[in-house]
C-alpha cells in the first residue's frame, strides 16, 4: 500500500471533492504531512508517544480456548489494549502533531461510537488544543458514555440533529465547521475517506497495527481480517501485510456495507464506494455499530476491493450481539460492538472453505466494550 | 446592468416552479435551480432544510426536470442548476449535462468540484452546451484564481465569505475584495454569494463585483410559508436595490460572455 497519485487517487478512487474554500487548507496539510513524514524529528516524536503515552506496542494475543473450539489459530491485535480503548488514539496523536507543526490550536472532529472523539479530546488536552466534537444525536444517545469522557477532557460535544444523525451527518456538520474555521483549526478526520491527503495519511498512522502485528506473528498468517467502517483499522493492519500471501478481508456490518452493496459515488469530499439511490441521494446506513453505522468506505478499500487484493463480508446485529458474547466468556475479552464484527465473521466462517481448520488468522480487535455497556444490557441477558 | 441571480430549490413545494416564475417577474436576470442532494456539506441550516423538504417530497432529478420543462414556455431567463458531485457523477457528467440541457437549463455549479476535479465534467458540459460556473474563495491564492477566471464559463461565483451558505447581519469583509482580485483576472461577471440578506447587503456587493446570488433570505420565506406573490416582492427589492446601483456607476465596462444570462 503506496501513496496515491498526486491527485489523490488510488485507482479510480480518492480524490479532492472539497468547496474551493477547503482546497488550500487540504493542500497546506498534504504539504506538511509530506515534510513531517521525511522528518526523522518527527517520527521520533510521534515513536515517544506512541510508547510513553499511548501503550504500543500492543500485545497480540492468541486466543487459546477460541482457536481450539474453531479449529484455526486465531491471533488478537489487541488495539483494545491502547490509551482511550481504540486504536484511534494512533491517528490521532499523529494529526495532533501535524495540527501543532501547522500552528492550530484547534482540533474539530467527527465521531461515530465515541472513540475517535475520545482519542481527539484525549490528543487536545495533552497538547494544549482546545476540540470540538460533532456527534449525531442517536449516536449522543447509545455512547454516552464516551461523551461524558470526551467531556471531562474538556471538549466541547455539539450534537447533530440532521438528517440520520448519525456518523454521516456529523461528518457533513463538522467539514461545515472546518470551513468557517480553518485559519486555527485542524479538522481531525477519524477515518481514512475525507479529501486526498486524509485516506493516505490516516492510513499510514495505523499502519503500526500492521507493522507491529508483522513483526509478532512468527510467520506470515494464512488470513487478516479487521472490521471495517471507513476502514482505517483495517487499512493500517493490511498495510503490513499487504505485501505477503495472506488473504485481507475486512468485514462490514451488514447495514452499512459499502463495499458489498454500494456503487462508485463521491461523498465526503472523496470518491469511493456508496451506499445511495438512483439519483445519488446517500442511504442511511443501519448497524448496532455507530462506528460502522456509515453509508462509505474509504477509497483505498475500494480500489483493493476491486483489484481483488482485499475481500469484504458482511455481518449482520445478531451475529454480532452473539461474537462478543462468545470472545468474553471464552478469552475473557470484551470487545466494542465494531470489533465483533471481525470476531463475528471468524465464527461463522471457521472450518467452511472460506476459512479452513487449521488456518492461521490474525484479527484486529480495534477496541474494547466499555463504551457499549448501556446498549449491550439491553440485548443481551 | 448589475445581476439578479435568486436561488430556489426544486420541488421545495408542490407549486415551486409559481416561486420561478415570479422571480422572473420581479426582475431576476438568471435563477439558480437547486437540485436537492442528501449531503450538501457547503450549505447552512436554511438550505439543508429546504432540501430535506423536497426530498421528503419524493423529489428527483427527474421529476424537478419534468417541473420545468412544464414551465418551459413562460420561461425567459437562463436557468442554472446548482447541485452536489455525487448527483453530477451519478451516472456520469455527459449524461448528467445533456438531462440538463434537456429541460433548457443552461448553467451549472457544483460546489464540491474544485477546478482540480473538474475536467471531465468541464468536457461533459461544453459538450452539451452548459456553463460550467466555477467557484472562487477568499482564500484562494492567485494563481488558482487566474485558473478559475480561465475555466469559468458564464461568470465566476465569488464566495463572499470563509462559511456555509446561510443569513448574515452583514456582508461578509471578504467579499468585495474577492470581487476585487478576481476581476483583474477575468472578463467574465463576477457575481457574488452566500449570506447575501438583504438588498443593502445585495447594494453592497454589487458595488464590488457584477451582480449577486440571494439564497437563503429567499429560501427561509419559502420555509415559512410565505407565496409566489410575497417572494416576487421580496426579488423586487433585490432588483430595486441593484437598479439604484446602476444609477449611481455609470457601467463601467461591457460584459460581452454575460449575453446568455440577460437576453
Ligand atoms: C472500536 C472501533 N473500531 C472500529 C471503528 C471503525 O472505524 P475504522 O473502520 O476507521 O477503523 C470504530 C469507529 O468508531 C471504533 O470505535
Amino acid at each position: 500500500m503506496g501513496s496515491p497519485t498526486e491527485a489523490g487517487r488510488f485507482g479510480e478512487f480518492g480524490g479532492r471533492y472539497v468547496p474551493e474554500s477547503l482546497v488550500p487548507a487540504c493542500a497546506a496539510l498534504e504539504a506538511a504531512f509530506r515534510q513531517a513524514w521525511a522528518d526523522p524529528a518527527f517520527h521520533q516524536q510521534l515513536s515517544r508517544l506512541r510508547t510513553e503515552y499511548a501503550g504500543r506496542p500492543t500485545a497480540l494475543t492468541p486466543a487459546l480456548n477460541l482457536s481450539a473450539d474453531l479449529g484455526v489459530t486465531l491471533l488478537l491485535k489487541r488495539e483494545d489494549l491502547a490509551h482511550t480503548g481504540s486504536h484511534k488514539i494512533n491517528n490521532v496523536l499523529g494529526q495532533a502533531l501535524l495540527a501543532q507543526r501547522m500552528g492550530k490550536t484547534r482540533l474539530i472532529a467527527e465521531t461515530g461510537a465515541g472513540q475517535h472523539g475520545v482519542a481527539t479530546a484525549t490528543a487536545a488536552a495533552l497538547f494544549g488544543m482546545r476540540a470540538t466534537v460533532y456527534m449525531g444525536e442517536r449516536d449522543i444517545e447509545r455512547q454516552r458514555l464516551n461523551v461524558f469522557r470526551m467531556e471531562l477532557l474538556g471538549a466541547e460535544v455539539i450534537p447533530v440533529t440532521s438528517g440520520s444523525r448519525t456518523l454521516k451527518d456529523a461528518t457533513n456538520e463538522a467539514m461545515r465547521a472546518w470551513v468557517a474555521a480553518v485559519d486555527d483549526a485542524h479538522f481531525c478526520l477519524g477515518s481514512v475517506g475525507g479529501p486526498h491527503p486524509y485516506p493516505w495519511l490516516v492510513r499510514e498512522l495505523q499502519r503500526v497495527i500492521g507493522e507491529e502485528a508483522r513483526a509478532q506473528t512468527p510467520t506470515v498468517p494464512d488470513v487478516v481480517v479487521a472490521c471495517v467502517g471507513g476502514g482505517s483499522n483495517a487499512a493500517g493492519t493490511f498495510a503490513g501485510f499487504v505485501d505477503t500471501d495472506a488473504r485481507l478481508i475486512g468485514v462490514e456490518a451488514a447495514g452499512g456495507a459499502a463495499m458489498t452493496n454500494g456503487s462508485p459515488g463521491v461523498v465526503h469530499g472523496y470518491r469511493s464506494m456508496v451506499l445511495q439511490d438512483a439519483d445519488g441521494q446517500v442511504l442511511e446506513a443501519e448497524s448496532i455499530a455507530a462506528g460502522l453505522d456509515y453509508p462509505g468506505i474509504g477509497p483505498e478499500h475500494a480500489h483493493l476491493g476491486t483489484t481483488g487484493r482485499a475481500e469484504y463480508r458482511t455481518v449482520d446485529d445478531a451475529e454480532v450481539l452473539a461474537a462478543v458474547v462468545r470472545l468474553a466468556r471464552s478469552e475473557g475479552i470484551i470487545c466494542a460492538l465494531e470489533s465483533a464484527h471481525a470476531v463475528a465473521w471468524v465464527l461463522r466462517a471457521a472450518g467452511t472453505p472460506d476459512l479452513p481448520t487449521g488456518s492461521t488468522v490474525l484479527l484486529t480487535l480495534s477496541g474494547r466494550g466499555d463504551k457499549d455497556m448501556a446498549a449491550l444490557a439491553g440485548e443481551i441477558r | 446592468m448589475k445581476q439578479l441571480n435568486p436561488y430556489l430549490t426544486g420541488g421545495i413545494t408542490p407549486d415551486w416552479t409559481d416561486y420561478l416564475l415570479a422571480y422572473q417577474e420581479a426582475g431576476a436576470d438568471a435563477v439558480e435551480i437547486g437540485l436537492p442532494f442528501s449531503d450538501p456539506m457547503m450549505d447552512g441550516a436554511t438550505i439543508q432544510q429546504a432540501s430535506d423538504q423536497a426530498l421528503r417530497r419524493g423529489v428527483t432529478i427527474d421529476s424537478i426536470l419534468a417541473d420545468l420543462v412544464a414551465v418551459r414556455a413562460h420561461v425567459r431567463i437562463p436557468l442554472i442548476a446548482m447541485t452536489y458531485a455525487n448527483l453530477v457523477f451519478r451516472d456520469g457528467p455527459e449524461t448528467f449535462c445533456r438531462r440538463l440541457a434537456g429541460a433548457g437549463i443552461s448553467g451549472l455549479i457544483v460546489p464540491d468540484v474544485p477546478v482540480d476535479e473538474a475536467g471531465r465534467l468541464e468536457a461533459a458540459a461544453t459538450a452539451a452546451g452548459i456553463d460550467l460556473i466555477l467557484l472562487a474563495a477568499p482564500v484562494t491564492a492567485p494563481d488558482r484564481l487566474a485558473e478559475i477566471g480561465r475555466r469559468s464559463r458564464g461568470f465566476v461565483y465569488a464566495v463572499s465569505v470563509m462559511d456555509t451558505t446561510g443569513e448574515r447581519d452583514a456582508l461578509a469583509a471578504t467579499a468585495a475584495p474577492l470581487a476585487r482580485r478576481l476581476r483583474e483576472v477575468t472578463e467574465l461577471p463576477v457575481l457574488i454569494g452566500f449570506g447575501i440578506s438583504t438588498p443593502g447587503q445585495a447594494a453592497a456587493a454589487a458595488r464590488a463585483g457584477d451582480g449577486v446570488v440571494i439564497a437563503s433570505a429567499l429560501m427561509r420565506r419559502v420555509l415559512e410559508g410565505a407565496s409566489p406573490d410575497d417572494l416576487r416582492a421580496e426579488v423586487a427589492g433585490f432588483r430595486a436595490a441593484l437598479d439604484q446601483v446602476d444609477q449611481e456607476m455609470p457601467v463601467a465596462r461591457a460584459h460581452p460572455e454575460v449575453s446568455g444570462y440577460r437576453r
